[in-house]
């Protein structure tokens, strides 16, 4: 008749005990929240005592309040910058070649291209046989090795891009950088718990508890923070000049009207700072202090012991910010920049060049800033709404069942405990939809009790005594409620899928709400009706 | 003395008057598709892309002082609309403020937000920005495309999993139904110009799940009431099955529309639109799934036995 073993007994309680425990940390949020910051930062951890779980259900950027930003990292640039680089190599081979292939000279080519115009255009076949070898294998999609370069030809245009396979790597090398920059620089900022993704093939999201508007993250990430120290050639105030080969045309920061002509190629850049920090020059003017890594010291204090009392450049992000003259060599490794700052901007410059330049510039398709107080108000009336719609669903069933209605209840309480639990074990988000699914879960998860409780009605009228009827409910009602919830599961796992940010918050919820509550309905009321069953030992039923 | 909201025997004949009830939904799909086809859809910026600031203050919102102020700053079409919630403060006064995507940008350049909210603190002295949400044209294009994705797919789904464990009439009819049901749910934020966004999405993914609660566990009964009586005849058993399970469907339908006219009422005005196309969804997929026997059986005229 009515009966679960003993060892399945314990297993539903022990069940439903852990996902309560793991449950129990969400009730004192502040204070275990607390106590992880502590443990976190390597303190010695109070308030909370070390045998509890003390994992939580992560807020959402909608409840928690942040800035949420999607950024298109532009790939293709970091191939022209590619090519750029090469184009000194295939100077030199070509240039021992000259008798065969004739005067060689770098063209402007479009995005991504490199062109060099040959002076005799019939031995452009030898003039791309040269250049061919300086390609390097790369392994390819199918596995195999190809080359790293294309070589082509229009007219007498020698045409040099990457091979497919070379820039499925680079798009791999760039954003694998451009996340650890971006990390770098965020948590340079020092805010918590940070979300930094790739998407699909070159996008970022990314996103920041606490912070009050995108823009400040934007400020921080979007800017490329590319430093150079390069030769200054002259000056002028004609925007459209000519800077001649091997030269280009930089604004001033200071004087919008100011340009320089300064050497393409760097003395220095940034990848060879080690350290920068935010200080003062002699006139206590906000200026930022740096320090090169050895290779750059060395460079550095060549170049200046070469050019005492000609002016340098010092750009960041193709602006010169300011134009000092050596006065002297800088053989140590250090070396300050002044400029029109003031504190703010010396910080955060500083913190730029610590984390190091981005390796392409980043557009950003989306952002999103919900303030701490609207998301704080949301929690509150979440809650509020959760709570009434929770007492509702307890009266009403309580009132329809009776007895079974109360059991049907316990076991909702359970269910709602064991949600929390799972979304603490497997450190979900919960969004603001995400309470909607919570509060719709509440409302749906007497489903399956229903059922069977309806069953029970239905078998009483025809079956032999109470405990064939509850056996037969039981046993009747399962096949309604496994087609029921799989069909329910199966768009939640849809949506989870398919679903962005706080979309999918509703999608865990709405999943694991499915999943409890089929348990619930299934073993939890079952082993209450069964315990009832055996104490009362009722002749008669009234479901 | 329990409380019953459907007596403990019923015998509706939901059959009778199939054409009645056909009649009534053919009318309303029709009046949906024609809303969403003239008067269109209110899509949000996820799907339409631009911006929507929210501006909370403590005096009155003067929607033509705020419009005022942000006309002479050239963003092109702007909507501004006053919020009211019952969760407010005395002295809470939210404006949701909607530009649209800007040529030529993704999302919207923060200095002409910053330059939005200089000229809206100029007409509320005080007025505080809590959410500031911009997205681009590539993101909402996409946006769309997946969701609608998502829909078919999960449409599709569910066919083929009903097909799997019932007869593919009765994946048809669960089909048929669940299209009405979603159709309803556009046509009413159509014709009430809610915003329609990708928490609605969700909502209409909900409805599907709902939706087919219901037909499955109408669909368990007629799949056990086949087995048991092998002589009733088709729209009979489909009837008592209907009416067998209707106590739950009722008992169902209103613990969920308890819990979701809470969240309605109290869960604040953020996720309002999104509950009320789930409530919108419950009342009718339980409407369509009591009624739905009538697709079922137009899909089954011509068999005299189904199994």
């Amino acid at each position: 008749m009515l009966q679960i073993e003993g060892w399945k007994r314990v297993l539903i309680w022990a069940t439903c005990a852990i996902g309560l425990l793991f449950a129990l940390p969400n009730g004192f949020y502040s204070k275990v929240e607390t106590y992880n910051d502590a443990k976190d930062a390597g303190a010695e951890a109070m308030g909370w005592p070390s045998f509890l779980p003390s994992g939580l259900v992560n807020l959402g950027l909608d409840l928690r309040g942040g800035a949420h930003l999607l950024g298109e990292v532009k790939l293709a640039e970091v191939y022209t910058t590619r090519l750029e680089g090469f184009w000194p190599e295939v100077r030199n081979v070509l240039r021992e070649e000259r008798s065969t292939v004739g005067a060689i000279r770098q063209q402007d080519g479009g995005e991504g291209e490199l062109r060099v115009r040959i002076g005799n255009p019939e031995a452009m076949d030898h003039a791309m046989k040269i250049v061919r070898t300086l390609a390097r294998p790369v392994s390819s999609l199918s596995g195999g090795l190809t080359d790293d370069i294309v070589v082509s030809s229009v007219g007498d245009n020698l045409i040099v891009t990457l091979s497919e396979a070379e820039k499925l790597a680079t798009d791999d090398r760039t954003m694998a950088q451009s996340l650890e920059i971006i990390r770098r620089r965020v948590d340079e900022a020092g805010t918590r718990e940070p979300t930094i993704q790739r998407q699909g093939t070159d996008r970022v999201l990314i996103q920041v508890p606490g912070l009050g508007s995108a823009q400040e993250l934007k400020d921080l990430i979007g800017t490329p923070a590319l430093l150079t120290f390069q030769t200054v050639v002259g000056q002028t105030s004609n925007s459209s000049g000519t800077a001649g080969i091997g030269n280009e045309l930089v604004q001033s920061a200071e004087n919008e009207t100011l340009y320089y002509v300064l050497e393409r190629a760097p003395v220095v850049t940034g990848e060879d700072l080690t350290d920068a920090q935010p200080s003062f020059d002699q006139n206590g003017q906000p200026a930022v202090n740096f320090r090169f890594n050895t290779s750059g010291a060395r460079k550095f204090g060549q170049y200046t012991t070469d050019h005492i009392g000609e002016p340098f450049a010092i750009v960041l992000d193709n602006q010169v910010i300011s134009a000092p003259t050596i006065q002297s060599a800088i053989t140590g490794g250090s070396g300050i920049i002044t400029g029109n700052f003031d504190v703010t901007e010396s910080t955060r410059l500083s913190t730029l060049l610590r984390a190091g330049s981005l390796p392409a510039s980043l557009e950003f398709l989306e952002e999103r800033t919900v303030g701490p107080e609207l998301g704080q108000d949301s929690i509150d009336a979440g809650k509020i709404a959760c709570m009434v719609g929770f007492v509702a669903v307890l009266i009403f069933m309580a009132m329809s069942y009776g007895t079974f209605g109360i059991f049907a209840n316990i076991a909702l309480i359970i269910n709602v405990g064991l949600i929390f639990g799972l979304l603490s074990m497997i450190g979900a988000t919960l969004t603001l939809p995400g309470i909607a699914g919570i509060v719709l879960t509440i409302g749906m998860a007497v489903d399956a009790n229903v059922l069977i409780f309806e069953r029970i009605r239905e078998e009483l009228k025809t079956a032999k005594g109470p405990a064939r009827a509850i056996e037969l409910g039981y046993e009747k009602a399962l096949s309604a409620i496994i087609d029921a919830n799989i069909t329910t599961f199966l768009t939640a796992a849809i949506l989870f899928f398919m679903g962005a940010g706080p979309v999918k918050g509703f999608a865990i919820t709405l999943g694991l709400g499915i999943i409890t509550s089929v348990f619930t309905a299934i073993f939890v009321t079952r082993i209450m009706v069964v315990i009832w069953f055996e104490w009362r030992k009722p002749k008669t039923l009234e479901v | 003395m329990r409380l019953r909201l459907v007596k403990q025997h019923t015998t509706f004949n939901f059959f009778k008057d199939w054409k009645i009830w056909i009649g009534i939904s053919a009318v309303l799909v029709i009046l949906s598709i024609g809303s969403t086809v003239t008067m269109g859809l209110n899509f949000g910026i996820d799907f339409k892309g631009g911006t929507t600031i929210r501006a909370e203050s403590t005096v009155a919102v003067d929607v033509a002082a705020y419009r005022a102020a942000i006309e002479p700053l050239g963003l092109g079409d702007i909507s501004i609309a006053e919020v009211f919630d019952p969760s407010f403060r005395a002295d809470q006064h939210v404006a949701q403020i909607r530009i649209q995507a800007q040529e030529g940008q993704e999302s919207v350049a923060s200095d002409v937000v910053l330059k939005l909210e200089a000229a809206l603190q100029d007409v509320a002295p005080g007025i505080t920005f809590p959410s500031v949400e911009s997205v681009g044209p590539k993101v909402s294009g996409e946006l769309i495309q997946s969701a609608a994705l998502a829909v078919v797919i999960a449409i599709a789904v569910v066919l083929i999993y009903i097909w799997l464990r019932f007869e593919w009439q009765f994946a048809v009819g669960a089909v048929g139904a669940l299209v009405h049901d979603i159709v309803l749910t556009i046509g009413v934020f159509s014709a009430l110009q809610i915003k329609f966004d990708l928490a609605i999405i969700a909502a209409l993914l909900t409805i599907v799940g709902y939706s087919l609660n219901d037909t499955v566990v109408v669909f368990d009964r007629v799949r056990e009431n086949l087995r048991r009586y092998k002589q009733k005849n088709l729209s009979e058993l489909l009837n008592q099955s209907i009416n067998e399970t209707l106590s739950r469907t009722a008992m169902t339908s209103v613990t969920t529309l308890l819990a979701l006219i809470s969240l309605f009422v109290l869960g604040g005005d953020v996720i309002r639109g999104f509950v009320f196309a789930m409530i919108w969804g419950v009342v009718v997929g339980t409407y369509s799934s009591v009624f739905r026997g009538q697709l079922n059986s137009a899909a089954t005229r011509r068999e005299a036995r189904l199994v």
